[in-house]
């Protein structure tokens, strides 16, 4: 099993994210956009895509544009054949806003050759730098299955806030789509309430699969809440052990295993 | 040739910028500012037609969720 970690000007947790997926015993090779592109590597020789969090090209014109719309003009059907195969996609702040400028998220019909979502600038106007309730498992997305009621996880974005076309949110929930909400400490929704629900998402969303359950996008850091000694408490709590970040990223793992 | 593209949120999608933007203005003491909203402009130079530019904003410069554009052709345009 060998995921390829996707790595742009700008990126940041790749090592991170090739760590975790290291310590649950599988290959992680940072790939650079470049070779993608160029053809110099194949995603379909890879069993798995992460595309991590940070600040692909300074973040301009919006976060994740570039990369997106690259990615999908450049391997648009390889990427499709990807999904389509039933290979994990998983993309981490940043790399949520790419698969959303890709048009692989919410994917309605299949990948969107424009996208059909935003993820805009936070209501609050700030950078959300934080550790945020999520609650899970409402979705038909297997890596956020069985994951206890209250997960923390920490948001480090500006532009977070989803945005979606009319009636967009409905059939998300309606087709069990929405994988991750922001909540209160209690994992009640936080029903768009600042702080709790970081930068004023529609539905609360903090994180969305497609139909099929196979990519998924989510603004929370998983590989930074991998181990409790990464959490803001562990002098407190002693630090020992997983972290919620490596029951999701675990899901992943063993989903693969299954295929 | 030059273009000008102007970016900015559709109706009804927040412009937190703008919001921050408005609420300066008051505490600066402009009362009569009702308003703020923010776009980016981008110049685009080069041998591109207009429906050259209408591709590039559907291909980039703009997310059609959240954000309209406008085109405009500041020199040479022969239409």
């Amino acid at each position: 099993m060998n995921f390829c970690i996707l790595r742009a000007p700008g990126t940041n947790c790749d090592g991170e994210t090739a760590r975790a997926l290291e310590e649950l015993g599988c290959g992680a090779e940072v790939v650079h956009l470049k070779r993608l592109l160029d053809g110099r590597v194949d995603i379909l020789g890879y069993s798995g895509l992460v595309i991590p969090g940070g600040f692909s090209y300074g973040d301009h014109i919006r976060s994740g544009a570039i990369v997106g719309r690259v990615l999908s003009h450049a391997l648009g059907e390889r990427l499709s054949r990807f999904v389509d195969e039933g290979r994990p996609v998983l993309g981490i702040c940043n790399g949520f806003q790419v698969l959303a400028e890709a048009g692989l998220l919410p994917g309605f019909e299949g990948t969107s050759r424009f996208p059909e979502m935003a993820l805009s600038k936070n209501a609050s106007s700030h950078f959300e730098d934080r550790w945020v309730h999520l609650r899970a498992g409402e979705s038909s997305c297997p890596f956020t299955k069985g994951m206890p009621p209250v997960l923390r996880m920490p948001v480090a974005h500006g532009e977070g806030r989803v945005v979606l076309p009319p009636g967009g949110l409905e059939r998300l929930e309606a087709n069990g789509q929405v994988a991750l909400r922001y909540a209160l400490g209690s994992g009640e929704p936080a029903g768009g309430r600042y702080p709790e629900n970081p930068n004023g998402s529609a539905g609360d969303i903090a994180g969305i699969t497609n139909p099929q359950g196979n990519v998924l996008g989510l603004m929370p850091h998983p590989e930074r809440a991998f181990l409790r000694i990464l959490y803001p408490d562990w002098t407190r709590t002693g630090g020992e052990g997983y972290g919620d970040g490596y029951l999701l990223l675990r899901n992943m793992v063993e989903y693969v295993r299954r295929l | 040739m030059l273009w000008e593209v102007r970016v900015s949120y559709k109706r009804g999608v927040q412009d937190s910028e703008g919001e921050s933007t408005l609420k300066g203005l008051k505490a600066l003491g402009f009362g009569g500012v009702e308003g703020v909203s923010t776009a980016k402009v981008y110049l685009i130079k080069g041998n591109c037609s207009r429906g050259d530019v209408e591709e590039i904003c559907r291909r980039l410069l703009a997310n059609p969720v959240s954000q309209d554009y406008t085109i405009r052709g500041i020199e040479g345009e022969d239409e």
